[in-house]
């Protein structure tokens, strides 16, 4: 069972749709019991960085995802893999979960490139992930996002250029992490999907 | 590189698909479901819902088509049409909708527009706009499916709408609307050097090469049609092709 983590961020049903269409079974919750016996953890997000830390703060979770996320595969999207560093500079300075090394800052793209990005932009192949499984370098994926992750390249997969280097895809361990969103992301999604379901 | 995007618009009445030609002559056609599904088969980067319907009853049907959709199709989802309220753009959200599109309503309450912006996000909060020139050489906002002309100069409401944090601008121009000889480029480039947020193109498709104009000509982020996909006169694959020919970065 595949449980998503609910904290009353939107877009929940988005990921659960392309689970039940992929046909692995989920759960929209924010139960300890449901953390603790899931085989899998998605952290989804939409929103500001503090107030979703903030959010998740009031589940009570944040020390049992921080235990779970290291023993069994977990996928933080968008603001749930920016909320799986050290710390974000969105509106104020915000401690995040520390599961993977790095801070997330304000996108400074070169050039006449507006914030935020949003559209489909191709990854660029880093380092192998198990997440990439079946899809070829230079895939798109869709972007919605004005800040993104700054982090040690070792824990990068794949990057997207946006007016330089973005952190598109992070791996340590256990634990994943899309900045874009796999759920909107047409068959190139679907397949990461499913090679998390699959780990 | 960030891709440009080929958008279908898929106008519905009563959770039916339709097709306007300048705004009248309206007929019925088929399930929006299926339409979706096959545009995702051809590559659409975004599919577009646009509500014509005025009643409740209509908009209901307008969600359970979304809510189907969003089961089956796995690209953005934006939903428009008759969006008046906060509450509207929280249960076409929740329905399965990635964006809103609003157009009258932020006319006439703009702050509808900062208030979705800042409860949901700029990202989900695009603005449409109904613009014709206005015989001075400038152009005027219009309201209503272009029926009330809000005497408004279309530059100064481009700059409000991106001031108060819409995600997104979706320009439909009335002079090309139903004409099938190309996208506004003059509008367009007006708009595009206004504002930083994406403008999509809107009204004017009729072939190919209409796509690539807009994309090369202009510095907008989108292409809109709906007529042209939906009569199968093109596949959306046909203008990635020809704008892949012509170097336009697609996906």
């Amino acid at each position: 069972m595949i449980i998503i983590i609910d904290y009353g961020a939107g877009n929940l049903f988005s990921v659960q749709n392309a689970l039940d269409y992929l046909g692995y079974e989920s759960k929209i919750s924010s139960d300890k019991d449901d953390v603790i016996s899931a085989d899998r953890l998605i952290l989804p997000g939409v929103g500001a960085f503090g107030d979703a830390m903030d959010k998740l703060q009031k589940t009570g979770l944040i020390d049992l995802i921080k235990s779970e996320a290291v023993k069994k595969p977990f996928l933080g999207i968008c603001l749930g893999m920016q909320m799986l560093f050290e710390k974000s500079y969105e509106f104020g300075e915000y401690e995040g979960l520390g599961l993977i090394p790095g801070e997330v800052k304000l996108m400074e793209p070169e050039g006449n490139l507006v914030i935020p990005q949003m559209g489909w932009n191709s990854l660029e192949y880093n380092h192998q992930s198990a997440l990439l499984k079946d899809i070829d370098n230079g895939a798109y994926v869709y972007f919605v996002h004005s800040y993104a992750a700054e982090c040690p390249d070792e824990f990068v997969s794949a990057y997207a250029n946006y007016g330089g280097k973005v952190t598109a895809l992070v791996n340590k361990g256990t634990v994943y992490g899309a900045q874009f969103h796999p759920e909107k992301s047409g068959e190139i999604g679907l397949q990461m999907l499913k090679n998390f379901a699959e780990l | 590189m960030l891709a440009k995007r080929i958008i279908p618009c898929l106008d519905v009445r009563n959770g039916k698909v339709v097709k306007g030609v300048n705004f009248e002559g309206i007929r019925d056609v088929g399930d929006p479901v299926k339409y979706a599904e096959e545009y995702n088969r051809q590559g659409a980067d975004e599919i577009v819902f646009y509500d014509i319907t005025a009643s409740a009853e209509g908009r209901g049907l307008m969600l359970d088509v979304v809510r189907e959709t969003a089961k089956r199709v796995f690209v953005p989802l934006c939903v428009g049409g008759g969006i008046g309220s906060i509450n509207d753009f929280r249960e076409t959200l929740r329905a399965g909708a990635d964006k809103v599109s609003v157009n009258s309503q932020a006319l006439t309450n703009p702050d509808l527009i900062s208030e979705a912006a800042k409860i949901f996000g700029s990202q989900c909060v695009v603005v449409g706009i109904d613009a014709k020139r206005d015989g001075n050489g400038g152009y005027t906002v219009y309201r209503n499916g272009g029926r009330i002309d809000m005497k408004m100069e279309l530059g100064k409401w481009v700059k409000e709408i991106e001031e108060r944090g819409a995600g997104e601008i979706c320009l439909n121009s009335m002079d090309a609307d139903g004409t099938r000889a190309g996208f506004d480029i003059e509008m367009l480039d007006y708009v595009c050097g206004k504002v930083n947020i994406p403008v999509i193109a809107s009204g004017g498709a009729g072939k190919l090469k209409h796509f690539s104009d807009a994309l090369i000509q202009t510095n907008c982020s989108a292409v809109l049609a709906a007529s042209l996909f939906h009569f199968k006169e093109l596949t959306i694959e046909q203008v990635k092709d020809d704008c892949r020919k012509n170097g336009i970065s697609v996906r």
